[in-house]
């Protein structure tokens, strides 16, 4: 696997959003819609005014947690694109707690869903890390699987044991689990938005995740690993245990954004529609975006998962405006993706031919000193 | 699961529904087989292209238009392949001139595919409509072969052209020039380029058919449902992907594992129309392929001999 180098500055990745912006804007030209207005739409819907500027922060949550695992993963080296799965995960196991344990005064039951949510994510994470330290199975291929798996155990569960009663009686059968128990709900932080608690604890998370990458002995190990395994090993660090570490910190975070969903949602329960992506928002793929525009780094995440938040949420607002689909933002999001990873040859190359001409520069300099001496 | 009362199973197991059931599943695999075959030579020549899923949505929606605007079901495969090709020459860019990374990238081309065939659906199409389905045609002599012909020989041309490109498949890879070039390129590029093949020339052509094969199995999936809808694949590219592993990178170990895929998917199908297991039951079953999958990977990573050594790496002179 290539080495993802640090993608650092601001240009390359404005770029890359600027360019897939322009391929959007004359996609809806084509479709016959004015793209000035539509992009009007789409800003005003995400940033303008407190009520955007809340749903946007609330759609940001799952990318940037997300994020802050693939930035850990990335670095190891390791392509976590099981976060689907592990949000589901982490989902299944916060809301079956909040299901045993509905009594439990709210100071206790919401650290205790949103441990389950981490636990979750994190076994889910570490099946597949497991398997490529240990078996050297392929990561990307082990967690398409397992997103299926955990899909599939979500669509049983919701259909049959976790099944609101309710549902039951009238015949209706829609795949949800009853309310769930309110001293569970994640407390809104504004009245009057749907600001609550879960974004709070996704910006510690980022900074915790700073703080582990770069001032930890462990984090320096993870990134150690990603930069140069063979180095790594004979500088002692214990590779297989860092690839597995960095996979169980990735679906950690995931579970984490899972359990958050479901007790910051406002119908406060889970809901399957047989897919992942009604629940998630392919926010286990959106993510990745998320972290890739911010360089794999967890406190630029913060700013760049806004930004993505802000896109889908004021996709909606351009839909209603110009009637264009507001799928287009996941159109555009994959290609901001494919424009990012090609960029970072761009720069390479042009730094590699700034650091050839500088040596060439010192080589004349010297050859002409040296010739003065003779 | 729940496999109610006994005589529902004995349902299942006549040799009518038997055989409507295997045959269904032969032609549920042609999409996998199509997708996975095409996949095969690409990994071979070292390049993962994880991107097959939004390639298939995107060919099959193009594909489904074709055939709803102008009727003919010949030029909506036309039009699934070339969407493929140009979604090929897109990776084949990002990938070889600039060498991006082979599995972020076919994550961007998946997301792509995803959003724009539901922006284009949305906007060009709306509510589904169905299309005409392909027309089966009976092989003479084998077709009236009891059993065995109804299962095998009764089918969609497509269906036969999937199958028949598996031997093929597997004589350009193991009996041509050709295919010692991209095996080489796959195995060692240095030695490869040292010997004057031209590494990206060769792995983007394998490039450029993998995807058309994408484009091909999108169109065949959508015509064989005769309709369309959002994320009409659910995933199926990535499982096409995986498969290559499964099959341990060769043309009939592919066929197998698109086989099991395509038997199980219309074995749970059969099961739910018959009553045998409920909607929920039908999500276990729905997972087995996966759970097996990743029980087979780990068993091939231990033979690591038949992975390409060049997988995922990008060729650069000198290197």
């Amino acid at each position: 696997m290539v080495l993802l180098r640090k993608f650092h500055g601001i240009i390359i990745p404005l770029g890359a959003a600027l360019a897939a912006l322009s391929i959007g804007a004359i996609i809806i030209a084509i479709l016959g819609a004015n793209p000035f207005d539509g992009y009007w739409a789409l800003l005003q819907g995400a940033f303008g005014d407190t009520d955007a500027l809340s749903d946007t922060a609330v759609r940001a949550m799952p990318l940037l947690l997300v994020g802050v695992g693939i930035c850990i993963a990335f670095r190891a080296e390791v392509i976590n694109i099981g976060g689907e799965g592990q949000i589901v995960s982490g989902a299944l196991l916060s809301t079956v707690t909040a299901l045993y344990l509905p009594t439990l005064p709210p100071l206790v039951i919401i650290p205790l869903v949103l441990i389950a949510g981490l636990v979750g994510g994190g076994i889910w994470g570490a099946i597949p890390g497991a398997l490529k330290a240990y078996l050297g199975v392929n990561e990307i291929l082990s967690t398409i699987m397992l997103n299926i798996v955990a899909i599939q155990v979500m669509n049983y569960l919701l259909r049959a044991p976790l099944i609101d009663p309710i549902e039951i009686e009238r015949g209706t059968r829609i795949p949800q689990t009853e309310r769930l128990s309110e001293n569970a709900d994640l407390p809104v932080l504004i009245d009057g938005t749907r600001l609550h608690l879960g974004i709070i604890i996704a910006l510690i998370t980022a900074l915790i995740a700073w703080v582990f990458l770069w001032r930890t002995t462990l984090g320096y190990r993870v990134r150690a690993v990603g930069h140069n395994p063979n180095a790594a090993k004979y500088a002692g660090i214990p590779v297989k245990r860092m690839t597995l570490l960095a996979m169980t910190y990735s679906g950690a975070m995931c579970g984490l954004a899972g359990a958050i969903l479901v007790f910051g949602s406002q119908s406060h329960r889970l809901i399957t529609d047989g897919s992942s992506l009604g629940f998630t928002g392919s926010a286990g793929f959106n993510g990745i975006v998320a972290a890739l525009f911010g360089g794999l780094h967890p406190l630029w995440t913060i700013p760049s998962s806004l930004l993505f938040g802000g896109l889908l949420v004021g996709a909606s607002a351009m839909q209603r405006a110009i009637q264009i689909p507001s799928a287009l933002v996941i159109g555009l999001n994959g290609l901001v993706v494919v424009f990012v990873v090609c960029s970072t040859t761009i720069r390479e190359k042009i730094q590699r031919k700034l650091t050839l001409q500088s040596e060439a520069e010192t080589i004349n300099h010297e050859a002409k000193s040296g010739a003065g001496h003779e | 699961m729940r496999l109610s009362q006994e005589q529902d199973m004995s349902e299942f197991f006549t040799v009518s529904v038997l055989i409507a059931t295997f045959a269904s599943g032969v032609r549920l695999a042609t999409p996998y087989l199509l997708a996975a075959l095409g996949e095969t030579l690409g990994q071979r020549s070292g390049v993962l292209n994880l991107g097959v899923d939004g390639v298939m949505l995107l060919s099959s929606f193009f594909a489904y238009w074709t055939v709803l605007e102008s009727g003919s079901r010949l030029l909506g495969v036309i039009i699934g392949i070339l969407v493929g090709l140009i979604m090929g020459a897109i990776y084949a860019v990002a990938t070889l001139t600039f060498k991006a990374d082979q599995g972020i990238s076919g994550i961007g081309i998946f997301l792509f595919g995803l959003g724009f065939s539901e922006l284009l659906f949305l906007e060009q199409v709306g509510t589904p409509r169905s299309i005409p389905s392909f027309r089966k045609t009976k092989i003479p002599l084998l077709g009236d072969i009891p059993h065995i012909g109804d299962i095998l020989f009764n089918h969609t041309l497509i269906v036969y052209l999937a199958f028949a490109l598996v031997p093929v498949i597997a004589w350009v890879m193991h009996k041509t020039t050709f295919g010692l070039n991209l095996r080489a390129v796959g195995e060692t590029p240095s030695a490869a380029d040292s010997v004057g093949i031209s590494v990206n020339r060769v792995r983007a052509a394998t490039i450029l058919f993998g995807n058309a094969m994408a484009g091909l199995a999108g169109a065949a999936l959508t015509i064989q449902l005769g309709t369309f809808q959002n994320n009409i694949t659910n995933g199926m590219g990535f499982i096409a992907v995986a498969l290559v592993y499964f099959g341990g990178w060769k043309a009939s170990g592919v066929l197998a594992g698109s086989l099991l895929y395509g038997l199980v998917t219309a074995v749970i199908t059969k099961w739910k129309t018959l009553g045998i297991v409920t909607g929920a039951a039908a999500s276990l079953t729905t997972m087995a392929p996966a759970v097996l999958t990743v029980l087979a990977l780990a068993v091939i990573a231990r033979r690591t001999t038949s992975t390409p050594s060049a997988l995922t790496l990008p060729f650069t002179r000198g290197d």
